[in-house]
């Protein structure tokens, strides 16, 4: 297929994966945030819940050029509907409406009217709108355009290249955004060491699980308290669980063998080593690595391995 | 005192004409709050498929929707009969003109269209002078603009052989009323339209490169800013060929290639909707960034077939137009089986002196004029636009044509106080390549505004789906 198609189908795919990790990241938070908190006591939550999403993003730095001080609503103005943060969900959402419009062809009737009816409903949303209706609400519809996305995407279309590309555009940013959200209690959640084993922390990990839907399906296979150390097999190692980074090389790898010829062996060989590392890998291998070397040096990776698919088929010289 | 247009719909005395019979009866029947509730699922299914139209200049807004009105334009299957020949006769011959004046010159040699409007005209194509194509066909899309008279009759307006657009909304028009109203069609035969890109798709097979047994197809857009860009996509898509746009192709040894995630695949045929002048920037207007460099000269060699042809603009010019029923005489030595409407040529003397006598009268067009704008209407006109336009037309008469004010014909449709009588026109796509057809039907653009004649969708024109009824099978 045309690379400037496959890019623009990969974008899509990108795009809205990323629109459903910032909303449950947002989710998340809310909840977070409305939890009672008391500087210097150990309590429930923590001092700055509305940092987490910006730097787990990668988007601090952004936010502050625009916002002085942090609040809740200018959080969530600058997540969800900024237009000049090219993150933000309106701008995910007009992002892959627009990549949709350029590659009609390449894709089914009904996956260009779901983007396009979520598009237009994004398009007529601003503050108010989403207050009145609640924060929550509103992300759960973001989630579930998400889903409704991947289901007439799974439901529609054809398993040719383009659907490939699609799938290969959701499992690389869900690998990316997995690790930097599994990132987040290195980077803020780290509680005083009062707080280690406390509320506290039972909080913010299991908030970190919810945020990868990973919440039910811990206490299924645990049936435990919830532990750092499971909590990295659970969502770095496991294979049946969907967001898992092994269960997204699972399906890069599997994708990029079909897609890969006898021009492309380099990302062969790269998809597959990431995979088997996490194929072959123990959690205390992970646990005395540590784990923030561990996802840091994951993200160095999946981010060389979308470069060099990015140079191969999408934006070839 | 009656009115002097054909209604599709009421005969002159009132009554409905029979093949508008079950329509009518079904409006009875159904209650007006069930048909209110039609138009806005019809008005929702156009938002949501995104059928819309796009508005150059505007960054945010851009794109809009052409109204569709719900009542269908119906045609008879005599009438349909007579007007697909005249269709394809007239398409036949404007083809084999194209082809005469890029090579033998016959007609203009035997002073039957003067030899000075073709060659001195900006659309003659030296550059395709000797250029053979593919089975000698040059407008493998035919868009052929028929309107119907004060007395019913069926006459063309217009030729449209460079890039003709609306097929999509003909085909999106077709699948609405369907959803809509299921149960007319089941109880009448409406002769089918859906297979249009599949007959497109064969025409252009039809044409590719000698000996090209599975030709690689492509249509070629100027991209997703484009007025037209969703009929782009949707006729790749329902081909199943690649939407590729100048950046997408390149050119190596007079081959086109397009650039793919396996490498470089050859195109055989293209099928343009990017114009002339922006084909190719080192053949064409080399500020073009819309095209592909060596193009042309691919095109030259033979080794890739342009849909349609470059260079047709000179046979769907208004300067050509009073032409094309002696062109019929001329190349097929038949009679004309679609008129003309009757044209001044004002480069004529004669003729311009009738015009200028009778300017309250008649519709004076721009011959290079496209899309409705520049150009008088005559009965419409305050004295001064008249005197204003007189003088322009004496400035330079060689620039003008002039018709009498076309009686279009009407046809029912929803306006604020309910239905009400507009002005319609007809666009039929004649295809040619595999032979000369057309699939039943067009497109029926509508003037919705009361009174108005002027159907373009720029001016706030609408559509309507149009209904070809089979022939009655025999008993």
């Amino acid at each position: 297929m045309l690379s400037r198609h496959a890019n623009e189908l990969y974008w899509i795919a990108r795009h809205i994966e990323r629109t459903e990790n910032t909303a449950r990241l947002l989710d998340v938070t809310y909840r977070t945030s409305l939890l009672p908190y008391h500087p210097g006591e150990p309590g429930l939550a923590w001092a700055a819940p509305w940092s987490v999403p910006l730097i787990t993003s990668g988007l601090a730095s952004a936010y502050y050029q625009r916002y002085s001080v942090l609040t809740a609503e200018n959080a969530l103005r600058f997540m969800i509907l900024d237009p000049s943060n090219t993150s933000s969900i309106y701008a995910c959402l007009r992002a892959a409406r627009e990549s949709a419009r350029a590659v009609r062809g390449a894709i089914t009737s009904e996956m260009y009217e779901d983007l396009n009816s979520a598009w237009i409903e994004m398009r007529d949303t601003d503050y108010e709108r989403i207050q009145a209706r609640g924060v929550s609400d509103f992300l759960d519809w973001v989630k579930m355009r998400s889903h409704l996305f991947r289901g007439v995407t799974f439901g529609t279309m054809l398993r040719d290249e383009a659907y490939h590309f699609i799938r290969l555009g959701t499992h690389m940013e869900r690998a990316d955004n997995t690790a930097r959200i599994l990132d987040t209690k290195y980077h803020i959640l780290l509680p005083s060491l009062a707080d280690v084993g406390g509320a506290v922390d039972y909080y913010q990990w299991a908030s970190l699980l919810q945020s990868l839907s990973g919440f039910e399906a811990y206490r299924k296979i645990y049936k435990d308290v919830i532990s750092p150390r499971r909590i990295a097999e659970l969502l770095i190692l496991r294979d049946d669980m969907p967001r898992s980074l092994h269960s997204c090389m699972n399906l890069i790898y599997d994708t990029l063998q079909l897609l890969c010829d006898e021009q492309s062996r380099e990302i062969e060989r790269m998809a597959g080593e990431m995979h088997a590392r996490l194929h072959y890998g123990r959690t205390d291998d992970v646990m005395s690595f540590g784990l923030h070397e561990y996802l840091t040096d994951f993200l160095e990776r999946i981010s060389q391995l979308g470069n060099e698919v990015s140079r191969t088929f999408l934006v070839p010289a | 005192m009656s009115a002097p247009y054909y209604d599709e719909m009421r005969a002159a005395d009132g009554s409905i004409r029979p093949h508008y019979r079950p329509f009518a009866d079904w409006i009875d029947r159904v209650p007006s709050a069930r048909i209110a509730q039609k138009r806005e699922e019809a008005e929702r299914l156009f938002h949501r498929v995104g059928i819309t139209f796009a508005v150059y200049g505007d960054d945010d807004g851009t794109e809009r929707l052409i109204p569709f009105d719900l009542v269908p334009r119906i045609i008879p299957a005599d009438e349909w009969q007579r007007l697909e020949a005249g269709l394809v006769q007239r398409a036949h011959a404007l083809n084999l003109f194209l082809h005469d004046v890029y090579h033998d010159q016959a007609i203009l040699r035997a002073g039957v269209v003067p030899a000075g409007h073709v060659l001195g005209n900006a659309q003659f194509r030296r550059e395709m002078i000797g250029v053979d194509v593919p089975g000698r066909v040059y407008a493998h899309i035919a868009g052929i603009d028929v309107v119907r008279g004060g007395g019913g009759e069926y006459c063309v307006l217009e030729d449209n052989l460079r890039v003709p657009s609306g097929v999509s909304y003909m085909m999106e028009n077709r699948k609405i009323t369907m959803r809509l109203f299921p149960e007319l069609f089941a109880t009448q035969s409406i002769r089918p339209i859906q297979h249009y890109p599949n007959a497109l798709l064969e025409h252009l097979h039809a044409v590719a490169p000698a000996g090209r047994e599975h030709p690689t197809v492509a249509v070629l857009t100027p991209g997703a800013r484009n007025a037209a860009y969703f009929e782009h996509a949707f006729l790749a898509q329902q081909m199943g060929v690649e939407l590729v746009e100048g950046q997408d192709l390149f050119v190596q040894n007079e081959t086109v290639y397009m650039r793919t995630t396996r490498g470089p695949q050859r195109v055989h045929v293209l099928y343009r909707r990017v114009d002339d002048d922006f084909l190719d920037p080192l053949a064409f207007r080399p500020d073009s960034m819309l095209g592909v460099p060596g193009l042309f000269a691919a095109y030259r060699a033979g080794r890739v077939t342009l849909a349609n042809a470059i260079g047709t603009g000179v046979a769907d010019d208004k300067s050509m137009y009073p032409y094309v029923p002696d062109m019929i005489r001329f190349y097929l030595s038949e009679e004309p089986l679609l008129a003309n409407v009757p044209t001044l040529v004002l480069s004529r003397k004669d003729e311009l002196a009738q015009a200028l006598a009778r300017l309250d009268e008649l519709v004076v067009k721009e011959v290079h004029g496209a899309g409705g704008y520049g150009m008088l209407i005559g009965p419409l006109a305050t004295a001064a636009e008249r005197e204003a336009f007189r003088e322009r037309i004496r400035a330079a008469p060689e620039r003008y044509v002039a018709q009498p004010t076309l009686a279009l014909s009407t046809c029912p449709t929803f306006a604020e106080a309910g239905l009400a009588p507009r002005h319609i026109d007809l666009r039929p796509y004649v295809l040619s390549g595999k032979g000369t057809n057309l699939v039943p039907g067009g497109l029926t653009r509508v003037a919705l505004r009361e009174g108005s004649l002027v159907v373009n969708s720029s001016q706030g024109g609408g559509t309507k789906d149009t209904w070809v009824l089979a022939p009655d099978e025999a008993c």
